[in-house]
């Protein structure tokens, strides 16, 4: 209590003599930034705004439920917010609480960091139908994102994972074998992860027998990590099918291949190699990667519900590897399944009427978008600004790249009037009462990890807004 | 874990750290790390018998010489000594902000990397033959004069003008 009467003396008197900056979106992006510019720049204040009332973004509601090391990075940013000259406002939505051109006003600089959060689609026929879901939409579902939380989900007996349009191999996807381990994964170890309660039931009633995973060009080009793939060999009841000639002559390209794919299509080679001993009974679980096939439409029944999917089969022409294309053979293959997750990339949105995206993210130089007279420096940081690629580090070094432009042109001067959050508060309570601060986060995370206690589980997530409210105003 | 905590506790008796065996056949799903969270490499070394002095360059060339002890770890020792080396996520095995070049006369001496952490050397920009993880060196006697060289670009390389090559 005392801690937080300070704080607040602090940020009304001392740091308002320093600049003041925006961040918008509270993921990994945003808080990289603001911890290397609160290391480099004493007197900065920084005023970190969500959508959500909760923090975290990507960490919280993306890293898979498997994964709790990932998310150990939680502890430093809790570090970088507790931090006197930095504040956390959730529950603030840019474009409709406030606008950019207000928080241009009041700050001296406002950073973008609110990532990518809609899926690109195939725009192929019947894509509409029910049960073809994103598998961003699927993994927001079992990490319990509010705007997920609801999506209806049939368990059916086959499955199919769909993976990464050509231009999405450039990028480490993540997604699709995360859905497929899931999918795959004994509900004993999942009940010891934070996963939704609601995804648990759902996944422990499933009678998911085989999920396949398509992707158009062949196994020299698959997206996924050794990481990943391992961790998908290495689970318990279930089997790993390949398709034997998708990996004709693969094997003597591998000595020339550098050591991250190399290491990637050995532990494949092995795998498709290994005269798999297992001996199947009911509890088997297949998984069965599919390589060169293209997805043409999706197959629905009368009511619209999905019953497979026609793919074209493809093959890569052009002799320099990093420089194959993908077309069409003109051969055509089914798969019957009844339901479809697509992982084929994702866009930002445009929050703001004043801000303008090209191809799904704002464009920038060095994550500077734009530099006018009178109002704060506009810059974008992570996903929004590089488009989404690229693991934790990647976002981690766009953030102190940015940073470092930011602390520059903010160390150019030392004039600083603006009001910040004093000013903004004005506008915002307006439409909205509702803002949860630091101390609000602390009063959710700690029910949840009492919640989780009583289940044995690390934390059982609320998953609404109105909840999560209501626990921070307590 | 409990390799590295098996390892830590023989450098601590002072024995050279063998093989443990590959922990990756040892199913890990829930763990949670019960490691040292840097406290250990906060205290001074007790007596010249420890002192492990080591020298990391960072990204823009400086060089600035740590005296470290036996069994410091080199990322959390970094840390002590503001020396700009991440570890997003605490030593756990599930990042690659710690990415380190060690010399080859070093690198030969250091037990072999487990598998896991090859996994994510495998995801590391700028990987190079001599990459480790700097959370997973632990320091002995034998590594007395070692230079620790922190990678060019954990940067942006998409800002800078570096496209990504497709697989």
């Amino acid at each position: 209590m005392t801690f937080k009467l300070l704080k607040r003396a602090f940020n009304s008197s001392s740091y308002r003599s320093g600049p003041q900056v925006c961040i918008v979106g509270a993921g990994p992006a945003g808080f990289y930034a603001a911890m290397h510019l609160t290391k480099k720049l004493k007197s900065v204040n920084i005023d970190i705004l969500e959508k959500l009332p909760v923090p975290f973004g990507l960490i919280r509601y993306g890293v898979a439920p498997d994964h709790p090391e990932v998310k150990n990075v939680i502890n430093q940013f809790t570090k970088v917010a507790q931090q006197p000259n930095v504040n956390f406002y959730g529950n603030i939505t840019l474009g409709k609480d406030v606008h950019l051109h207000q928080l241009r006003q009041h700050y001296d600089a406002v950073l973008l960091s609110y990532g990518a959060e809609e899926d690109k689609t195939l725009g192929i026929e019947n894509e509409d139908a029910t049960n073809v879901i994103a598998a961003r939409r699927f993994v927001g579902w079992y990490n319990g994102l509010p705007s997920d939380k609801d999506l209806k989900v049939h368990f059916v007996h086959v499955m199919l994972t769909y993976l990464a349009e050509q231009q999405l191999f450039l990028v480490k996807e993540m997604l699709p074998l995360d859905v497929a381990r899931i999918l795959l994964m004994p509900i004993d170890e999942l009940k010891k992860t934070d996963i939704t309660e609601h995804a648990l039931c759902a996944l422990s009633e499933s009678k998911l027998k085989e999920v396949y995973l398509v992707g158009r060009r062949g196994p020299l080009q698959v997206a996924f990590t050794i990481k990943e793939l391992r961790e998908q060999l290495k689970l318990k009841n279930c089997r790993t099918i390949w398709n034997d000639k998708d990996f004709i002559d693969v094997d003597k390209i591998v000595p020339d291949l550098p050591r991250p794919r190399k290491r990637l299509t050995e532990l494949m080679l092995k795998s498709v190699n290994e005269n798999q001993a297992l001996t199947d009974d009911d509890q088997t679980k297949y998984f069965k990667p599919v390589f060169f096939r293209s997805p043409n439409k999706f197959l629905v029944d009368n009511n619209n519900h999905l019953t497979g999917i026609e793919l074209t089969c493809t093959k890569l022409v052009g002799d320099k590897l990093e420089e194959q294309r993908c077309v069409p053979t003109g051969e055509k293959d089914i798969i019957n399944c009844n339901l479809a997750f697509r992982s084929i990339g994702y866009k930002s949105v445009q929050a703001d009427k004043d801000l303008i995206l090209k191809h799904g993210v704002v464009e920038n130089n060095k994550g500077i978008v734009e530099d006018s007279a009178g109002l704060g420096k506009l810059y974008v940081a992570g996903w929004l600004g590089t488009g989404p690629v690229g693991v934790i580090l990647h976002t981690m070094g766009n953030a102190f790249q940015v940073a470092k432009v930011m602390l520059e042109n903010l160390s150019s001067t030392d004039n600083f009037n603006k009001g910040g959050f004093t000013e903004i508060k004005k506008i915002i309570t307006e439409n909205n009462s509702n803002v949860i601060d630091w101390g609000g986060w602390e009063k959710i995370d700690k029910f949840e990890k009492d919640q989780g206690k009583i289940k044995g589980k690390p934390r059982e997530k609320v998953c609404s807004v109105e909840k999560m409210i209501e626990l921070a105003k307590k | 874990m409990f390799q590295t905590a098996l390892k830590r506790f023989l450098v601590l008796q002072k024995i050279k750290p063998f093989h443990a065996p590959v922990s990756s056949q040892i199913r890990k799903i829930h763990v949670t790390s019960n490691l040292r969270h840097g406290e250990y490499e906060w205290q001074d070394p007790k007596s010249e018998d420890e002192v492990v002095n080591i020298t990391y360059v960072d990204k823009d060339g400086n060089r600035i010489k740590v005296r470290g002890k036996v069994g410091d770890n080199v990322m959390y020792l970094a840390h002590r000594h503001d020396i700009p080396m991440e570890g997003a996520c605490e030593a756990s095995l599930a990042c690659t902000t710690c990415h380190v070049y060690v010399p080859p006369e070093y690198f030969d001496k250091l037990p072999q990397s487990e598998e896991k952490e090859d996994d994510l050397l495998d995801m590391a920009p700028f990987l190079k033959e001599n990459s480790r993880l700097g959370c997973q060196i632990t320091l002995t006697k034998d590594l007395e004069g070692m230079e620790v060289q922190l990678p060019k670009a954990t940067r942006n390389f998409y800002v800078d003008g570096h496209k990504p090559k497709p697989h």
